[in-house]
């Protein structure tokens, strides 16, 4: 006899940033569906922007997200920009120059709070340490270039609001150089452990067909097969003038979403070198634009989670008449309604948490079956019993229980 | 790309418009949007981006974005909903999944029907948010 169960995840959790309410329907440990039910953290940004000044909306988008707080400003500067000149670069090459390292280092520091919450949630607490640790030179280096470790308030349209200085290169060089290391780590913690790999091959699958369906974005399709990358197909900054590489793997499965994350540091390491080596030693960083005109304007950034899109549509005045913003997470996290189901239930935390989406939102579980008795797990439970899996694996591995 | 869109959906272009090299906006009537989404998405393979409602003073209007990715290029579909009172369009959901959440936030912000949706329900707002109320369309 089968019953279903219902286990809601979410919503509210001190941790995340953003809250989600899943929903899954179980059947015994198998996941036959799941409800996914966002809408906790609107503010209503859309509305707000059409209220504010061209040159204030920056502020505003950046807090839309505290971990990939530059890529919502820059895909709004380009969309602007669009506006404002078509092709036509307007922007100073430095400040392109300085965009990008911001972009790539907002990056590196985002997949690794990823891998460690990844780590955390099937018990390497290790890896979630460590990743965390080499996480906090990134955001010195945030702090030593634009004055904050989150929420960089560096773009504006048609420039940046900081230089580089030169006498910090040297230092950002050897920080870059202190950081491989630690990313060779994690590649061989991750790529060479057979219990990881155990506990995260065919794990929560989104076929490349699945993947062109619910169009996902960013490194959740490019797991999948899905040759996608808007630093290549639609360059901006410098991006198209450096050597590095898109990390596409094809099984779909958590295992190759994280070896596309590890291995994108190291090409986000590499943009940064190169631009560090190619940025002009002075110049002006922004080329000071006065009034935006009548128009549409579309801005595209690949953001560590996959594509950030802003639309703004223009009448001639101070304040934009339309501005629409779709996060890459709007496409990915709907797609866990197809990679979740069919999985067991110890694997729907690291399913719903591998598309990123700032997920750490188990704040309370309760387990409800048909006879009416109530069993209440809270996250940590749920987490708990990811990480037992994992100890299963790691037991029959070693052959003997420790 | 431009020359396959052209001639696939020739009768049903308007307004063809490229602002900029990789940006291309062009109208349709909204009666021909299944069709339309059908060619741009299964047809040509075009990636949906996402669709942006558009307050004007007399009209609503939407936006699908469309991306096709190994050129780098935004095609941006225009439909024009004239009744502001009722507007409603045939819903594309059906014809991939990914369509369904922007559907619903556009149905609750602007008060657009998506015809034969299969989950049309809030995504954003509380469920006993005030009927008639859409946030984003412009007040008086």
């Amino acid at each position: 006899m089968s019953h279903k169960i219902i286990v809601p995840i979410g919503p509210y959790h001190p941790l995340q940033d953003e809250p989600e309410f899943f929903q899954l329907y179980v059947e015994g440990e198998k996941v036959v569906d799941i409800d996914i039910i966002i809408g906790y953290n609107h503010r209503g940004i859309e509305k707000l922007s059409e209220s504010k000044h061209f040159d204030q909306v920056p502020f505003l988008v950046e807090r839309i997200c505290g971990i990939c707080s530059s890529s919502h400003p820059y895909a709004y500067c380009l969309a602007v920009e669009n506006i404002l000149g078509g092709e036509i670069n307007i922007v100073p090459e430095k400040a392109l120059y300085i965009r990008t390292i911001i972009d790539e280092l907002q990056r590196i520091h985002s997949h690794l709070l990823w891998l460690g919450l990844a780590g955390h949630f099937i018990g390497y607490n290790t890896v979630w340490m460590w990743a965390w640790k080499y996480r906090e030179p990134v955001l010195d280096m945030f702090e030593m270039v634009t004055g904050n470790r989150n929420n960089y308030a560096m773009f504006k349209i048609g420039g940046v609001r900081r230089d580089i200085k030169d006498e910090d290169i040297p230092l950002l060089r050897k920080m870059l150089d202190e950081l491989l290391p630690a990313v060779d780590l994690f590649r061989g913690a991750v790529m060479d452990d057979p219990v990881i790999k155990m506990r995260l091959k065919d794990v929560g699958t989104l076929t490349y067909q699945q993947a062109v369906d619910w169009c996902v974005v960013g490194p959740t399709a490019r797991a999948s097969g899905v040759n996608i990358d808007i630093r290549r197909d639609d360059p901006y900054g410098v991006t198209e003038r450096l050597d590095w590489n898109v990390i596409l793997e094809k099984d779909g499965d958590i295992f190759s979403k994280t070896i596309v994350r590890i291995l994108e540091l190291y090409e986000s390491i590499s943009i940064i070198r190169q631009s560090l080596d190619k940025m002009p030693k002075s110049g002006v960083i922004d080329a000071e634009v006065k009034d935006i005109p009548e128009g549409e304007g579309i801005g595209r950034v690949e953001a560590p989670r996959g594509e950030c899109f802003h639309y703004i549509k223009s009448d001639g005045t101070n304040q934009p008449v339309r501005h629409k913003v779709r996060s890459p997470s709007f496409m990915n996290v709907a797609s866990d309604k197809v990679s979740a189901v069919g999985g067991t239930i110890s694997d729907a935390t690291i399913t719903l948490a591998a598309v990123d989406p700032c997920y750490c939102c188990t704040e309370r579980v309760a387990v409800i079956n048909k006879i009416n008795n109530r069993k209440v797990m809270n996250g940590w439970d749920l987490v708990k019993l990811s990480q037992e899996k994992t100890l299963k694996l790691k037991e029959g591995y070693h052959g003997r229980p420790k | 790309m431009r020359d396959r869109i052209k001639e696939k959906l020739q009768d049903k272009l308007s307004d063809w418009l490229e602002p900029s090299i990789k940006r291309v906006y062009f109208s349709i009537d909204k009666k021909d949007i299944f069709k339309v989404t059908q060619v741009l998405f299964k047809e040509l393979q075009l990636r949906f981006i996402t669709a942006s409602a558009v307050d004007n003073p007399d009209s609503l209007g939407i936006v699908y974005h469309f991306s096709n990715d190994p050129a780098g290029e935004v095609y941006s579909v225009r439909v024009l909903l004239e009744d502001k009172i009722k507007p409603e369009i045939q819903s594309i959901s059906p014809i991939f999944p990914a369509a369904e959440w922007i559907e619903r936030e556009i149905w609750e912000m602007f008060g657009i029907n998506f015809i034969g949706h299969p989950n049309l329900k809030k995504l954003l707002l509380a469920d006993d948010w005030p009927e008639g109320e859409y946030p984003l369309r412009n007040k008086k």
